[in-house]
């Protein structure tokens, strides 16, 4: 068969007028990303926990506050995990539907832990960047704030914070936003440092770019590989802070609850034979840490294939 | 051709360094890194600057563009003096002169595309044209520096090391700049595509009348490419010369060792000449030797060398030279026996 010369010429201008499509470093990553099999199975236990927050409200046939009073002083016997009765996961002490409470804390948790390290990601970027770009004496008494900030020993003054403004969420996330962004910006400055002496940020300052948006085009996108690996481990601290607080008692407010609040009940009443109070929430913590602590980790080795 | 683009007058470029330990209110030590340069350029001519590692090359060449602070004059199209103006006056002339760096790949940021690396100047200079504008001005640039313009969404890890400097002199040019100061462009490449990025930059700036700033320290791309040559030792002028002028008739002790030590790709040749081998290091900036900079390393070296610096001037006539300059010959060394 003999091909029309003609048909394949014109075939190969199309080809040619049309615009490749480049492979970023972002996309070589993502395919490292899904060559980890642990971090993937972090990410898909991710998602399922998520979906459980934000879905789990429709399956429960309770409330996080109603009191099932037929199991009330039976817990023990009748508070048990069953499908018949409509309790999933059991009750807790109070005759409380275990499985919307775990819901509900699911939310609360993951919430904490996503906004402390937004703020964390955002704030500390920004200001870590910045004094990092523009150095000297500038950089020196921002970086020194930062050090003057972090010998506060922070578990105090959330403690502090609670008791003084009252116990409430929003005042839990100002407390863990205040102190988050602390070591993030040391890090991103550290980085800023040696990004800023490269060839195209030169290039950009010979040109006249401006400093913010050298910062904003050229500083920020080379950093987020290293932001990202960052936050993806620092949400699981943050969720521990929460929980920690909440296991003191100072975190969310009755009826609402968290994972901590939930673990400190249930290993309150661990000895009268209700063992499943402390399963389930302390379950869904530890395979969401563990899949934070997976998902960061298959980050960091997607993004920087060199410090493998 | 022979309207002045850029005078440069007693160019100083100075750094104070301080030591970790130091405290507040030490005397900082003082490196000049480029002291007193003079030079002038004129439109559509290139400048070569030659010298090694370490003697203030780069450094002129970010005093230009103001990157470093400096001292002294830098005259623009003989009427306005660039190391006086503020930061929003300066932007004005800072699309008129563009820089070309060292490493190809370092000098493009790895998360833009090609597109959005080459248009960054102009986006910055003339933020009011329109996207599409911007896209055709790219792609048409981007045939220019003979990259194909369909590759305008590629990554820069995804080209060679001469395209990469491809795209870097097409960042440069996008603004139709009249200067183009090219930081050692082409040491980072191998020499069949030092020839085809060379070849390039010669016949852009035919077509589009620039002047260029040539820094290198390979002499004989230096000479391809020149008009006028300049040699800097420890910051210092040692000799400027008209090209032929400058390597076939070097005055200046340590050109005349550079010179000699180009190597010459015929065997023959190359085994019969002699070197003049510089004995010893570069002196170290922060306590350069007194009088001729060069006294250290020179055969030639005298007891005036220590004491009085030699002043850049033109070569005394030498009784049986056949080279006889010319009358208005633009030919200058600095040393006392010339």
């Amino acid at each position: 068969m003999v091909f029309k010369q003609e048909n394949i010429k014109n075939l190969a201008l199309v080809v040619a007028e049309q615009d490749v499509k480049g492979r970023s470093l972002w996309a070589d990553a993502r395919k490292r990303f899904f060559q980890n099999k642990a971090a993937v199975a972090g990410m898909v236990v991710l998602i399922i926990v998520g979906l459980f927050a934000l879905f789990g409200a429709q399956v429960s046939q309770f409330t996080n506050d109603e009191i099932d009073f037929m199991v009330i002083g039976q817990v023990a016997e009748l508070g048990g995990p069953s499908f018949a009765s409509g309790h999933f996961f059991g009750t807790d002490d109070l005759g409380r539907d275990l499985f919307a409470r775990v819901v509900q804390g699911t939310q609360i948790s993951l919430m904490v832990g996503v906004v402390g390290a937004a703020i964390a990601v955002i704030a500390g970027t920004l200001y870590g960047a910045t004094a990092g770009y523009i150095g000297g004496r500038i950089d020196n008494a921002m970086m020194r704030t930062v050090d003057i900030l972090m010998a506060v020993p922070y578990m105090f003054v959330i403690i502090l914070l609670l008791v003084i403004f009252g116990r409430s969420i929003s005042m839990l996330f100002v407390g863990i936003g205040l102190l988050s962004w602390l070591e993030m910006s040391r890090i991103v400055r550290g980085q800023t440092l040696s990004i800023k002496n490269k060839e195209y940020i030169e290039a950009a300052q010979a040109t006249g770019v401006s400093s913010f948006k050298i910062i904003l085009q050229h500083i920020v996108p080379n950093l987020t590989g290293i932001v990202a690996v960052y936050a993806t481990l620092l949400v699981p601290l943050m969720i521990l802070t929460e929980s920690f607080i909440s296991f003191l008692g100072l975190g969310v407010q009755e009826p609402d609850t968290s994972w901590g609040a939930l673990i400190f009940e249930g290993a309150g009443t661990m000895q009268y034979g209700t063992l499943w109070q402390l399963a389930f929430p302390l379950f869904f913590f530890v395979i969401t840490l563990f899949a934070f602590f997976f998902v960061g980790d298959g980050l960091r080795d997607a993004l920087d294939p060199k410090d493998r | 051709m022979s309207t002045s683009l850029l005078k440069v007058e007693d160019l100083r470029v100075s750094f104070s360094l301080k030591s970790q330990g130091d405290m507040p209110w030490t005397k900082s030590r003082v490196l000049q890194a480029v002291g007193g340069v003079s030079f002038e350029l004129k439109q559509g001519e290139t400048l070569g600057i030659v010298g090694e590692s370490g003697c203030g090359k780069s450094t002129l060449a970010r005093a230009l563009i103001r990157m470093v602070k400096a001292t002294g004059r830098v005259v623009w199209m003989g009427d306005e003096e660039l190391l006086g103006l503020s930061k929003s006056q300066m932007m004005k002339y800072r699309s008129e002169i563009q820089m070309v760096f060292q490493d190809p790949l370092a000098s493009l940021n790895p998360r833009k595309t090609v597109g959005q690396i080459i248009a960054e100047p102009l986006r910055t200079h003339n933020p009011k044209l329109s996207k599409d504008e911007v896209v055709a001005q790219v792609k048409a640039m981007m045939q220019k520096v003979s990259l194909l313009p369909n590759q305008i969404n590629r990554y820069p890890h995804e080209f060679s090391g001469g395209q990469c400097q491809r795209i870097g002199i097409a960042r440069a040019l996008i603004v139709k700049p009249k200067l183009i100061i090219c930081d050692e462009p082409v040491s980072a490449l191998d020499v069949s595509i030092q020839a085809q990025v060379i070849n390039l930059l010669m016949e852009l700036q035919q077509e589009m009348g620039l002047s260029l700033v040539f820094i290198a320290h390979d002499l004989s791309v230096v000479k391809h490419i020149s008009n006028r040559v300049m040699v800097l030792y420890l910051g210092k002028v040692m000799e400027v010369a008209d090209r032929d002028d400058l390597y076939d008739n070097p005055r200046h002790p340590y050109t005349q060792a550079l010179i000699s030590a180009v190597p010459i790709p015929d065997p023959k040749i190359e085994r019969a000449k002699d070197v003049i081998l510089l004995e010893g290091d570069l002196p170290s900036p922060l306590a350069p030797p007194s009088g001729c900079v060069f006294r250290t390393r020179c055969a030639k070296a005298q007891a005036i060398c220590g004491e009085i610096a030699p002043e850049l001037k033109a070569p005394e006539e030498k009784e049986g030279t056949v080279l006889a300059l010319e009358k208005e010959s633009t030919h200058r060394v600095a040393c006392h026996f010339e």
